[in-house]
């Protein structure tokens, strides 16, 4: 893991300020994004705050299904305001997003943040060159010729790395081998030099060589374009690479965040000490298995009562009962990053220096 | 994709003469397997007062004492080379592609069909145009208004449109508007479009509207459920990502990919229609191809059911391969060969 | 699809047996009937008018089977062909019973025998012209004749001609036998005389003078099976277009001269006729007024007659003739055990005769109930009824028994029962048929065969019918005109059955019946003749081979605009030659 030398920034634990134009770049107030179905309510994004600088790199963990998406299509205001209820509050340059008119977030879409999708052939459409798609995204936003635009599109083609870019602006996604159709993608979202870029799960169709060729090439955009980068992912290996911050998701909320190197060496919250158990790494010596936590993600339409994770969690019962009645808040306790966890400070430290820790060590 | 062309193209030769071939066998070797004879063929063609004499001799006029075979490689060669016809009077040459005479009317084939077809391209081009954009339109609103009244009143008169026979669609619009109204044309109307466009077009307002009707229904259905899947599709998300106005997001994006299943059909459908839209003909009494098909097939009359049989073959083999060379076109990702 | 014939109506006694809905035949009275009433055009003239001008619409549900006279055999072919063509002599267009009585149309007089009746003479009128203004001689009647004899290439016209002229051995028409001495058969001594010598004496000639057979055909401008395209007129109106199996349209013909043709008064300026109309359009263009005739003449469609007749107005409309056709069931005396003569009996006896009617439908679309071979309006017609069906006309049962015991057969017995499948009356029949015949333990197999094959292979081929034991077959039978050998001579005579197959007789093979045809086709008396027809007609119902099943009705709907309208009793449906159009 690279030393990161950068300022720390540290999500606002349980302030919400409304109405209050923030600080960060990217500020989001206690965001929630519910869902009315004939089931039931689903509460899929339950209270998310954090806030984000440009030119650093947030990196959103957690497994399927607890959120981390719906938040990243909430930023982008990609809802349907007929399924979704947003409510909250989402701060991007000192504009609020939830609150602003569909055509004034319409106009912000691709041109001050954009997205680059998991799977980048069917996230592309089949039907159109890549140029043709590229060339697009460029001329909704800047008043162009096509002629322009085009020679705007092979630069970036070259600019991702795609070798040969005046030929291969005609060709159509399925022409492409998996990174470089991962590549001409980035290449799209940055196409009107976006501040705020949020990948989601960017690596993940991807194989294991290509990903760390696309990590790195994200990482020099960053750097070269001074964007705010989201990574979304379920796999901390990426996340490692990348991140300043590190923001766990758990059940719609944000259960433990904080700089990179603190919640990888120093995490509090049992659900993270899972996540580093259960990631396989090949840096390290084969383990004969790997430590996976017991159990199944909650359902967002009948979450736990109390702390969402307290039917996985091996240490609910060391929390004097509060685990299973009152939901923990986020907050940075003891000089330590935020953490939502019922469990005493130095109680989760310790067993994190004692348990888990040689577990994860022995392990390697 | 030229050498695609004719590959397909001979492929079309062979099969319209198998086509041919099987039709032919069938006229004969269904009725010998019933036990008929050259005799009882003949009878058919014969009047109710028929000597054995008249049978005979029109069993040796239309050849029937010939081996199948050889009857049929006489027809191919009608096809290929003409034939020379003794009307009674005198001998006519009949140039190739010579389908036959009919047994019964002893007037060529072939100009018949050329005939007929005008009539059917005209009902069959008019109604799918008019059911290709109404249902599509129908369908795409339904699919982006999804649960609304309007909705739900769209798919259900789309259910009866699908349900409801042409024949009594047909028969019902007749009589309120041509009988009752008077502002449409009665049935049996035909101008060819050579001779009047305006008159032509009159004539076949109602059927285009019933036929487009009972398909407009179908295409509705199958639009709205293509738009609907379509729009689920990540590439739809990613357009909106881009910051695209949402209405070029759903045609340039969400249509374009919707429609081509829909275009594929649509030329399948329209090759069928085109070999003869049968129920439509009768309904309104149009002489098509249809209606043609229909009367060849129930007087027996083998030359006619030939033709028609090989025509409309035709039809649809021209049509797969028209639909499978514009699903290439429109698809990047198919590849012919 | 069975052929229409020419028919002939009922006489004014004969219809009185009838219903009550047909009126009585009146020849008075055509000043005031101009009030739509049903059955206002039987007997009389409804609408009269002299009016010339307008154009009046035809359609027909199928095509024409030709419209070349040498070979059509539709009787409202034959009706609809006097417009533009003139034969020797035709039926009077006259409502009532002046409608049955034939009067010369292209010749001057009818024909005059020779005492042997096997020679007739017939005058042609002078003055007369084809619609290229060439005069019509008697070489134009006897060549239209002599071609129509050529099967080979008019397979489907009436071979009356053939069989009675005396033509010379081995002649083939005047395309293949060309330059053949015929005048054996046909002389023309001059340019308006036409001799016939027929090889047996038949005193009915002038109905084989009244065919469209004898209709005048230049021979410079014959071609053979393509004349039908466009026929040469030698009546009022000549063909303007004509689109096989779509449509044809008639215009004037300037070179018809009126004063040599004191039968047509030729008001319409022009003919258009739709083919391959679809059946229940016709109808409803019919009742809306956007049509004037249903040509065919064979009555409204099922979804229209409930119509016609629930609604007063429609009913007031239309019209309810009874037309020269017997629908009957021939009983096979060649299954057993149907070759006892007392086992049909039982079926004659038992048969349902109300439920005959009602499967054909009933009593105004379907027809009256029969007991007789020929239908009341042929002369020679005697009323009688050899097995009463008791007073509910459902059949009687006990009789039934009493001749089941007779044959040897008390409990009944099975036999298989064929109709046209593609027929629902006949089905209807058949099921009828099969419950009355329960009753008394006859047990019925109903099979159903192809139309197009029904004669030819299945119940009118005599080994076919053995082998599968077909006892009994739906049957039907309309005269080419009406007198007894019209009716009669293709269904009770049996020469005409052939081994392999063809004929409309099934089942009857009578000796006596056959001496009794010729004597009648001999005798140049005409009461005498009739007579015959009538113990014909007896003889073969003592047989007990055919089951009588209804004379024929047909239920039609007047146009709105038409003038002139009136049944001709001949052909039992409208007179198309005096219509005219308002």
């Amino acid at each position: 893991m690279a030393e990161l030398s950068r300022v720390p920034t540290q999500a606002i634990p349980g302030q919400v300020s409304r109405g209050v134009a923030p600080r960060g770049f990217l500020e989001l107030r206690d965001l929630r994004i519910h869902f009315p179905t004939d089931d039931g309510l689903v509460r899929a994004v339950d209270g998310m705050s954090f806030s984000l600088e440009r030119g650093r790199t947030l990196g959103i963990v957690g497994e399927s299904g607890s959120g981390k998406s719906v938040t990243s299509l909430g930023i982008l205001g990609l809802h349907n305001k007929r399924n979704a209820k947003v409510s909250g509050e989402i701060w991007l340059d000192g504009e609020e997003l939830v609150g602003a008119s569909p055509e004034a977030v319409r106009k912000l879409r691709g041109k001050k943040m954009a997205m680059i999708f998991q799977d980048p052939l069917s996230a592309m459409h089949p039907y159109y060159s890549v140029g043709y798609q590229i060339i697009e995204a460029y001329r909704v936003h800047n008043d162009v010729s096509k002629g322009v635009a085009r020679k705007h599109a092979v630069d970036l083609l070259g600019r991702v790395g795609i070798p040969q870019p005046a030929k291969r602006v005609d060709d159509y996604p399925h022409q492409f081998s998996g990174g470089m159709r991962q590549r001409a993608m980035i290449a799209m979202a940055l196409s009107c030099d976006p501040e705020l870029l949020i990948a989601d799960e960017p690596t993940t169709a991807l194989d294991v060589t290509v990903q760390a060729q696309i990590l790195d090439l994200m990482r020099d955009l960053q750097a070269e374009f001074n964007s705010a980068l989201i990574i979304i992912t379920h796999d901390l290996g990426v996340v490692a690479e990348l991140s300043d911050d590190i923001l766990v998701m758990y059940g719609g909320k944000c259960v433990e965040s904080g700089p990179a190197v603190d919640v990888f060496e120093r995490p509090e919250m049992p659900y993270t000490w899972g996540l580093l158990g259960s990631m396989p790494r090949l840096d390290r010596v084969r383990t004969e298995r790997l430590l996976p936590i017991k159990g199944t993600p909650p359902s967002l339409i009948n979450l736990p009562s109390g702390c969402a994770f307290h039917p996985r969690c091996a240490f609910a019962d060391r929390t004097g009962g509060a685990s299973y009645t009152k939901v923990p808040e986020l907050l940075a306790l003891g000089g330590g990053h935020p953490v939502a966890c019922h469990l005493a400070v130095a109680v989760r430290r310790q067993i994190w220096e004692s348990e888990i820790k040689p577990k994860l060590e022995a392990a390697e | 994709m030229v050498t695609y062309i004719i590959r397909r193209l001979l492929a079309t030769v062979v099969l319209l003469f198998f086509v041919s071939a099987v039709t032919f066998s069938i006229f004969f070797v269904v009725p010998r397997i019933a036990g008929s004879t050259p005799e009882t063929l003949a009878t058919r063609y014969v009047g109710r007062a028929a000597t054995e004499e008249t049978v005979k001799l029109t069993a040796e006029r239309l050849g029937f004492y010939d081996p199948v075979v050889v009857q049929y490689g006489r027809w191919v060669k009608g096809v290929v080379a003409g034939t020379d016809y003794d009307y009674g009077a005198g001998v006519e040459h009949c140039p190739a592609p010579c389908l036959g005479y009919s047994f019964i009317t002893r007037q060529p084939v072939w100009p018949d069909l050329l005939d007929r077809m005008t009539v059917t391209l005209s009902l069959a081009i008019g109604a799918s145009i008019i059911w290709l954009l109404a249902g599509v339109a129908t369908g795409v609103l339904s699919a982006l208004r999804r649960g609304s009244v309007f909705d739900r009143a769209a798919m259900g008169i789309a259910l009866g449109g699908v349900s409801l026979p042409i024949f009594f669609t047909g028969i019902v619009s007749l009589v309120i508007f041509s009988y009752g109204l008077g502002i449409t044309a009665p049935g049996g109307s035909f101008t060819p479009f050579t001779e009047n466009p305006a008159e032509w077009a009159y004539d076949l307002i109602l059927p285009w509207i019933t036929l487009a009707f009972l398909f407009a229904a179908a295409y509705a259905r199958l639009t709205r459920a293509g738009m609907l899947e379509t729009m689920n599709e990540d590439y739809i998300r990613t357009a909106r990502a881009k910051g695209l106005k949402e209405r070029t997001v759903i045609t340039r994006h969400g249509l374009r990919a919707a429609l081509t299943p829909i275009l594929t059909i649509f030329g399948l459908d329209v090759g069928l229609l085109v070999g003869g839209a049968v129920l439509t003909e009768s309904t309104f009494s149009l002489p098509g191809l249809g209606k043609y098909a229909i009367d060849a097939i129930l007087n027996n009359d083998l030359p006619k059911v030939m033709g028609v049989t090989i025509l409309a073959a035709f039809f649809i083999v021209i049509a797969n391969l028209i639909v499978d060379l514009l699903y290439a076109v429109i698809d990047p990702r198919v590849r012919l060969g | 699809m069975r052929r229409r014939t020419v028919t002939a109506v009922a006489l004014s006694t004969a219809l009185a047996l009838g219903l009550a809905a047909c009126a009585k035949a009146k020849t008075d009275d055509t000043t005031q009937n101009t009030t739509p009433a049903f059955n206002a055009a039987m007997g009389k003239v409804f609408n009269p008018s002299d009016k010339k001008g307008g154009t009046i619409k035809f359609a027909n549900l199928g095509d024409w089977d030709t419209l070349d006279p040498g070979e059509t055999y539709y009787g409202y072919s034959w009706d609809f062909l006097r417009l533009y063509g003139r034969s020797l002599v035709m039926f009077k267009p006259a409502p009532g019973a002046d409608g049955l009585k034939l009067v010369p149309d292209l010749a001057e007089s009818l024909g005059v025998p020779s005492a042997d009746a096997k020679t007739w003479t017939y005058k042609i009128r002078q003055g007369v012209k084809f619609e290229d203004g060439t005069p019509v001689t008697s070489k134009d009647v006897k060549y239209a004749v002599l071609r129509s004899t050529d099967k080979a290439t008019f397979p489907n016209g009436p071979a009356y001609f053939e069989q009675f002229l005396n033509l010379p051995a081995g002649y083939q028409g005047p395309y293949k036998s060309k330059g053949v001495d015929t005048n054996s058969a046909i002389e023309t001594p001059d340019e308006n005389t036409i001799v016939f010598h027929l090889k047996q004496p038949f005193s009915g000639f002038d109905y084989f003078a009244m065919l469209p057979q004898t209709v005048p055909v230049p021979e410079a401008k014959d071609t053979a099976a393509k004349y039908k395209e466009h026929v040469v007129s030698s009546g009022p109106y000549m063909f303007e277009k004509n689109e096989i199996g779509k449509s044809f349209s008639l215009v004037r013909n300037p070179n018809w001269d009126q004063a040599t043709d004191p039968n047509r008064k030729a008001l319409p300026d022009r003919y258009e006729v739709a083919l391959n109309v679809n059946a229940d359009d016709i109808d409803n263009r019919l009742i809306s007024g956007d049509l004037d005739v249903d040509v065919v003449g064979t009555g409204v469609q099922p979804a229209a007659l409930g119509r016609v007749l629930g609604d007063p107005n429609l009913k007031a409309q239309a019209d309810n003739p009874t037309i020269a056709r017997l629908w009957y069931t021939s009983i096979n005396p060649q299954v057993k055990p149907l070759d006892n003569i007392d086992c049909r009996k039982a079926i004659l006896y038992a048969a349902d005769r109300t439920g005959y009617q009602t499967a054909y439908g009933g009593e105004f679309s379907g027809g009256q109930i029969a007991t007789t071979i020929m239908p009341p309006m042929i002369p020679g017609y005697q009323q009688f009824d050899l097995y009463p069906a008791g007073a509910d006309n459902k059949g009687d049962v006990a009789k039934a028994k009493e001749a089941l015991t007779a044959c040897g057969q008390p409990n009944g017995f099975e036999t298989n029962m064929a109709y046209r499948a593609e027929r629902p009356r006949e089905k209807a029949t058949a099921e009828s048929l099969q419950q009355a015949l329960a009753r008394v333990g006859i047990k019925l197999t109903l099979k159903p065969f192809p139309q197009g094959d029904y004669f030819s292979q299945y119940a009118g081929n005599p080994p076919y019918s053995r082998t599968n034991k077909l006892g009994l077959a739906t049957n039907g039978w309309g005269a080419d005109w009406n007198d007894g050998f019209g009716m009669l001579s293709q269904i009770v005579d049996s020469r005409v059955i052939r081994e392999t197959g063809g004929s409309s007789n099934i089942s009857v093979r009578i000796p006596q019946v056959d001496q009794m045809l010729d004597q009648a086709l001999a005798e140049t008396d005409v009461t005498k003749r009739e007579a015959i027809w009538g113990q014909i007609d007896k003889r073969v119902m003592e047989e007990a081979v055919i089951l009588p099943g209804i004379y024929a009705k047909a239920l039609l709907v007047r146009g709105k605009h038409l003038t002139n309208v009136f049944i001709n009793e001949s052909f039992g449906y409208y007179d198309y030659l005096a219509l005219g159009v308002q």
